[in-house]
Parts: C-alpha cells; structure tokens; sequence
C-alpha cells in the first residue's frame, strides 16, 4: 500500500464545501493507495465540469480535455500505454450527455478502463439544467415545467450494452466506495461506476438526505453474474436503489483481442524506424 | 509516346480487375503510368470510367483527349466518343458495334462463354488489348494465374488467349526502361508516409475519399504493428488520436470536410494542451454531402481557422503521391517539435490517382521525437507540463516514464503545471506562447515550386493536386509563342504561407492568374491576406471534375490574353 499522501494535489479545490466531490475525491485516493499505485503509474482523464475537475485535484497524470469527450483521449492513452492504469472521473451530463455516443461504443469495445461518473443528476458547473439523469418533474431554470424527458437509466444501458463491470456508489458509503472503485479499477475491461454525488448547490432534490433514504446495499449473497436478475437491480428507483456490483462478467478485453496489443511491449516502448514501410513497398511494384 | 486510353462501364462489369492487370502490366514493361479513376457515388450501376495515360516519360497529369477507348457497354461510347482521336478506336464487343469507321467489335463474350465461364468476359478483353499494344503475353500469363488462384485460373487463361487471338498486334510501342517504380495513389502515399513515420494508432471514421488511408493501414496492422480503430464518430476518433499522442506515441486520424467540421473542437484541443497531432483531410466538394466521390480545394479557407479561438497550426497541402508520403513523415517530425496540430490537405483527385513513382528513399525519413530529458526532473525540481522557456516550447515528457513525475495536460487556460487559472497576466504569457509558435514555424515553411521563367510577365499561383495539371499545362503554354513569359508558384505548405518566392516574382509579373479548384479563389484571398498581393484573374473550377492540362491552357488564353 502506498501512502495515500503522494496523490495530494497543491491546486486548491475549487468545489463548494459541502460537495459530495470532496469524498468521492477522498475515496479515488485511497483506492489508488490500497492498490499500492504511484502518481506515475496512473491517468486521470475528464471532460469538463465540476466532476471534470478531479484531474486537477489529484496527483497523477491527468488529461483533462474536452466537455463529453472524456473517454476517446482516455481510450487512445491506454493504446498507447496499457501499462498505465486509466480512470475517466467526469460528470454525468458529460457522460451521458454530450458524451453518450461515446459511453455507448466504448462499453462495446470493453477496454480496460474504469469510468467513474459523478452523478449528481444535474449540470453543476452550467448551474443547474437537467442533465440526462435529472428525474421527472425536476423544474430547473430551463426546465420550467419541470422535466419531461424519461431519464436515462445508465446502468439498464450498460448492461444491454454488454457492459462487463456496471457498479453503483455512493459518495456517503464511503467505504463501500473505496472497494467498489478497487474492484472497477482491477476489473480486466471496461467498468461503470455511476456514484451518487449530492451537489448541495443545485440539486435541492436529491440532497445527501434523499440519497441516504431511497438507496439500500446488495446483500452479501447478490450474484452478480446473473444477467437478468442485474437488469431487474438496474431499473429498480422507487422503492430503493441498490448500491454495489450489480453486474460483472469476465470477457475478453479490447487488448486481449487485437493482436498488436496483446503480445509485446506497450506501443509506446516500441522502437521503430522508417524502414519498417520497405515490407510494403512490393504492393506497388 | 504518350498515349491515353479509357475503360469505362458501370460498376460491377470487373472494371477494376481489368485496368490493375493492365496497369501494373504497362508499369512492369517500364513505363510511366498515370491512372485516373472516375467513379459514381454507388456500388452498382452508373457510368464509372478509368483512363490509362501510359509515356516513356514522366506523367503527372490526366488528359482529355483519347487514344484508345474500351467500351464495357453503349454510354462509354456515346459519353467519349467526342474526345477520340480521329485516328483512335473504339474496342467493344461485337454486339455494341461492328469493324466499322473507328468502332471495333469482337466476339468478347463468345470468347468467354467458349472458355467456359461468362465472367471471364474482362479476362478476354484484356487478352485482346496486351495484344492490340504488342505487349509481352507472357508475363501477363503469370499475372493471370497469380490474380486468379482461387477463382478457376484455366478458364481465365483460356478467355485471354481467345482474345488475344481476335486481333494483331497494332501498335509498336518503344521499349520501357528497366527503373524501378512503385504505382501509388495519394492516399497509399500517406498511409505509408505514417508508417514509416513511426504511427501505431490510426483511428477514424469512414468517409470517402480519405476512407482509403485506413482501408491500407487496416489491412497491414499487424504486419506493421498499427492499431487501426473505427471510431464511432469522426469526434471521437480525433480525441482519442489526441490522447494516443498525449501517452505518447505516434497516433494519427484522417477525414474528409464533413468529418474535419466535426473535428474543430478537438483541434483547439491539441493546440491548448500542446499535443502533437497529425490530421489528413481529403477533401470533396462540401458542403454538407456535397458531391462525395468528386473532387474540390474548398477547405483551405476553413481550415485556416478551424476551431473556435485562436490557435497555432500548420497547414501543408500535398501536391502529389511522391510527396504525400515525405510530407506525411515530416508533419510528424514538426507537430513534436511545435507540440501543435499539423494538417494534410489533400483531395479526392490526387487521393485516388496512381503514378508511377520513384521508390520511397526511407534514408531520408528521420523519427525526431523532441522529447523531455527523463532524468532533469525531481521531487525539489518537478516537471510542468507548460514551463516557460525561451521559446515557448515545454518539454514534453511521456506519462508514466518517470517515477514520481506526472504530466497534466489542460483544455482550460492553465498554468506552467496545468491547472486551470483565471489570471490575466498567466493568460497572456499562455496565448504569446502559444501564438510564439508561428514565427517559428515560418523558419520551417518550404516555398513554393516555382516551375517556368525567372522573370516572368505572367504568374500563375496554384496549391495541391493541381501542381501536375498545371507542371504539364506550363510545358504547353511555353511552347505557345503568342504566350508572354510565364512562370507558376505552387504551394504545398500554405500556414503559415511562405512569401518570399511569391515577393520576388511578383515584381516582375504584369498579371497574377489564381489557377484553384473552388468558387471564391481561397489562396488568392490568402495571398492577398499575408502580403496584400491580388490576383488580376483566376481559373476556377468546381464541377467536381480536376482541370486537365489543355484546359488550364485554354482557361489562360481566354482569361489573359
Ligand atoms: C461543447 C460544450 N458545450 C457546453 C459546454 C458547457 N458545459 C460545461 S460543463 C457542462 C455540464 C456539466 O454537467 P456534468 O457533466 O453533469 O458535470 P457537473 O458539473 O455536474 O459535475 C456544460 C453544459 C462546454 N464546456 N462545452
Ligand atoms: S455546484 Fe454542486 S457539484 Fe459543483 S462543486 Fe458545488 S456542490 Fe459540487
Ligand atoms: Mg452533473
């Protein structure tokens, strides 16, 4: 185990005191230590938001780029380098927002990253419109008559979507955070790990009361290898919403299956010269 | 020699089989070879047609006129006919036309069905033209059975000499020379460019024409340790090339302009976080679908401000195959250098055209990858990703080479280490960085081909594809008389734009003549932008269709004179 300290970051946090980021931010970092990783060994990717902002507050390599498109730079780094442990921390408007189609395709490729979304089911940083897991008849500024649109209900999706990880936290289950994010990060694949985050601020619904009252854990003997039974989990709201693994299965990973990847050295320690293209050159004799 | 010939047909009559054996055939027997497809935007059906320019000497042009036309069906006829030479032929089979005037008809397809199978109707035509031309029977022969291994070689080779045997040898052609040269397109130029540059990640999404780049690197991936991934969207396959360079390594996308639109934000990604990135952008007459199998230069003018903001980039347009391969291999080498966005422009023109080429010399290809020194960083000295140097460039570490160092990369304004700020003062020295990169840059540019007089009345000012209509279109005009002292600059690298060529030349020229395949004339707006110089007249194309030699030529006349 490492000492969680060499993950402080000196850039003073930005986020409301109060905000659920604060813990979820606590917990990666424990995590991180537990699993005896170094800032080296480790890429924080974002898009942008409040969330987004987990890069800058955590030391570790970090790319925080683009709002919704967290995942393909994360994507491209761990083609680079699987050697690097890859996290995506962003929003929930950043993820199944602007960013869904990506959300979508790179659930289907199962590379090895963990995606922990931030879901304080509102956009924080643009002060709060409905993000895509705002729930009904939630009135925002812009949302005057209170949403219409049927939320997203992301872990539903990712399971349909061949998700091999789909994972829900909650950032007052600290504990409970800390293994869950042990378990998306060591988990061969791609991992979902949609965590509740009360946004003090805007999100006056669903506060950090509302989410200790309507959310309940897993029992020990849930078996998460057990499709349907998960699809039922993924949909259950109203009376109560379970935190855990809801679903997990071992398939092969995005590097396991293409052949530069699997064998060899990462990408980025191969050496190459330009006389690689001469093989090549007889297609055009 | 210099002789043109035209297949044409629709799509699904084995076209593309019959022109690649016989190109490769005419290219073997040590001729130059130009081949310019023209293609309809469907997969059966249509009028495609395919001409074959094939000299003793070097080609870098498409011709109108035709020597020679080989008619799949009656629209090849009707559509070309106009274009024959008077003492060209028609080549077809015989229920399309008898031996009458220049319409040649031959049992084709009783050949076929007598060597036992109709589709090898393609492989007796072929057997009739290497005969027609007097070329070597043999290694065709060999040819034959190595394309048709699998797919019942006997019959073939029976349908070829049946059409062989339907005509004489016409023509005497001079001998080839014995050089050795590779038949390449624009876009096979780049994907090699990028191989040899060292790329293991290409990711993109298809569109025509750029689709061709990935089609190449898919299919060699493993053989050259290249992973090839279709993204989902052109968005995602420009941020994850980004992020592919971020971790370091070699990573590249391509598109064409409908692709690039969605790319812009992306760009303005690599330049604030000063990655390197290489995008090619193949570009077709926009916008929206526009005309996608055809070809335009309407981009420029977009590119050079693509992206929200203001941002630092590089733009080089490729002017041939054998240059798409080097220029390919040196975008890498500068987006390292300046850590920022180069872009390839290209089109659908030179993307699908093939010349014989003089090999690649990989000698010349250097890997110059500029990196941070591992070991200058500790925990009293870290390492920032954006430190202030004297010439703006950071060094450039890779992420997890170094223990105890990391790199932050931000798309917000940041600081030397990457964090997000709202400073004033740290935002100018970040934008002077940034824009720094220019005045570098301009050290770089390479200026222009300058191709004709030294002192000339008339300046033609051209970019891109259009260098080999208009290297040939130069020759003709030269040798015109009534024509005044001519000379043309074409650019390949155009951002930043090299002027001092353009300066000095257009001193001595009575009229400047814009020669582009766009509407509004987008270099001459850049010209004009960059050093106040106008252009007195243009020929500007944009009917989908690349300007040929003789037309630029008579453009000019009509224009100029
Ligand atoms: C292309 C683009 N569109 C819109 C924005 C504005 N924007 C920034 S963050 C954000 C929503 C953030 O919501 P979420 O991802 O849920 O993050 P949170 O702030 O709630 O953590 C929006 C709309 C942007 N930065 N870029
Ligand atoms: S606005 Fe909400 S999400 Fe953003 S920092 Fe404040 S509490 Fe957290
Ligand atoms: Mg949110």
């Amino acid at each position: 185990m490492t000492d969680v300290k060499c993950f402080h970051s000196s850039d003073p946090s930005a986020w409301c005191p109060g905000c659920g980021n604060h813990a979820l931010l606590a917990a990666l970092k424990e995590a991180l230590a537990q699993l005896d990783k170094n800032p080296h060994e480790v890429l924080v990717c974002s898009g942008i938001g409040q969330a987004a902002k987990t890069p800058h507050y955590i030391n570790a390599n970090g790319f925080n780029g683009l709002h919704g498109r967290a995942l393909p730079p994360a994507l491209g780094a761990k083609i680079a380098n699987k050697d690097l442990t890859v996290i995506v921390n962003t929003g929930d408007g950043d993820s199944y927002g602007e960013g869904g189609n990506h959300f979508i395709h790179n659930m289907r490729r199962n590379l090895d990253i963990a995606h922990f979304v931030h879901d304080n089911m509102i956009y924080g940083l643009t002060k709060g419109q409905a993000s895509p897991t705002t729930q009904l008849k939630h009135t925002t500024e812009i949302q005057t008559e209170g949403v219409t649109l049927e939320p997203i209900k992301p872990l539903a999706l990712a399971i349909t979507m061949g998700a091999t990880f789909v994972a829900r936290g909650f950032v007052g289950e600290k504990e409970q955070l800390i293994v869950l994010m042990k378990a998306a990060i060591t988990h061969p694949g791609y991992a979902l790990l949609d965590i509740f985050q009360p946004c003090v601020v805007f999100n006056k619904v669903n506060t950090f009361q509302w989410y200790k009252e309507n959310t309940y854990t897993l029992p020990e003997d849930y078996d998460s290898s057990d499709k349907q039974q998960a699809l039922q989990k993924a949909f259950e709201w109203e009376d109560g919403i379970p935190l855990g693994i809801l679903y997990q299965e071992r398939k092969p990973t995005y590097t396991e299956q293409r052949e530069v990847l699997r064998e060899g050295p990462a990408l980025v320690d191969r050496k190459l010269s330009p006389e690689r293209a001469a093989a090549f050159f007889d297609d055009f004799r | 020699m210099d002789h043109n010939l035209l297949i044409g047909g629709s799509a699904g009559q084995g076209m593309d089989t019959l022109s690649s054996m016989l190109e490769r055939h005419l290219m073997r027997q040590g001729y130059h070879v130009f081949v310019h497809k023209d293609y309809m935007s469907r997969v059966r059906g249509g009028h495609n047609f395919i001409q074959i320019r094939f000299s003793d000497q070097p080609l870098t042009s498409h011709r109108h006129s035709l020597d020679l036309i080989v008619a799949m069906d009656e629209a090849t006829i009707e559509e070309h006919l106009p274009r024959l030479h008077p003492e060209g032929f028609v080549l077809c089979d015989e229920k399309l036309g008898q031996k009458e005037d220049q319409i040649h008809g031959f049992p084709l397809e009783a050949s076929a069905k007598e060597a036992g199978n109709p589709k090898t109707f393609t492989t007796a035509f072929l057997g009739l033209l290497v005969k027609w031309y007097g070329l070597d029977l043999e290694t065709m022969e060999g040819m034959i059975i190595e394309a048709f291994h699998d797919k019942s070689p006997e019959a073939n080779l029976k349908a070829f000499h049946l059409g062989a045997g339907l005509t004489d040898a016409r023509m005497d052609l001079p001998p080839g020379d014995t050089e050795d040269r590779l038949l390449i397109n624009g876009n096979q130029a780049i994907a090699l460019g990028a191989i040899a540059a060292g790329v293991t990640f290409y990711s993109a999404y298809p569109m025509t024409p750029s689709t061709s780049i990935m089609n190449y690197l898919a299919a060699k991936q493993n053989e050259a340790g290249i992973v090839v991934e279709q993204a989902e969207d052109e968005i995602a396959a420009i941020n994850m090339a980004i992020g592919a360079n971020y971790a370091g390594i070699r990573a590249m996308t391509g598109t064409s302009g409908g692709g690039f639109s969605l790319m812009t934000e992306a760009l303005g990604l690599s330049a604030i976080t000063e990655t390197p990135l290489v995008v090619a952008e193949v570009q077709r007459p926009g916008p929206a679908t526009g005309f996608p199998t055809r070809t335009e230069q309407s981009d420029l003018s977009f590119l050079l401000t693509a992206s929200h903001g203001e941002i630092p980039r590089m733009i080089t347009a490729l002017r041939n195959p054998e240059e798409s391969f080097y220029q390919t291999a040196r975008a890498f080498n500068l987006a390292e250098k300046y850590q920022l966005p180069v872009l390839l422009l290209s089109d659908q023109y030179l993307s699908d055209y093939t010349v014989t080429t003089e090999p690649f010399d990989l000698s010349r290809i250097t890997i110059e990858r500029h990196l941070a020194d591992e070991g200058a960083y500790s925990e009293e000295q870290p390492y920032q990703r954006y430190a202030w140097t004297e010439n703006g460039i950071s060094p450039r570490l890779i992420p997890g080479k170094v223990s105890g160092q990391v790199v932050l990369a931000d798309s917000d304004e940041h600081d030397e280490a990457g964090h997000i700020t709202e400073s004033a003062e740290v935002r100018i020295k970040m934008m002077k960085k940034r824009m720094g990169k220019m005045e570098l840059l301009k050290q770089k540019v390479e200026e222009p081909w300058h191709l004709g007089s030294d002192n000339p009345k008339i300046l033609l000012v051209a970019w891109g594809s259009t260098a080999g209509p208009l290297q040939e279109a130069l020759q003709l005009l030269q040798k015109d008389k009534d024509f005044p002292d001519v000379a043309a600059l074409v650019f390949g690298d155009l951002w930043p734009l090299p002027v001092d060529r353009l300066e000095k030349l257009a001193k001595s020229a009575m009229s400047i003549v814009n020669i582009e395949q766009n509407y509004t004339g987008q270099l001459a707006k850049l010209i004009r932008q960059e050093t106040g110089i106008a252009c007195q007249y243009s020929y500007l194309k944009y009917d989908g269709r690349q300007m040929a030699p003789q037309e630029i030529v008579e453009a000019l006349k009509k224009e100029v004179l």
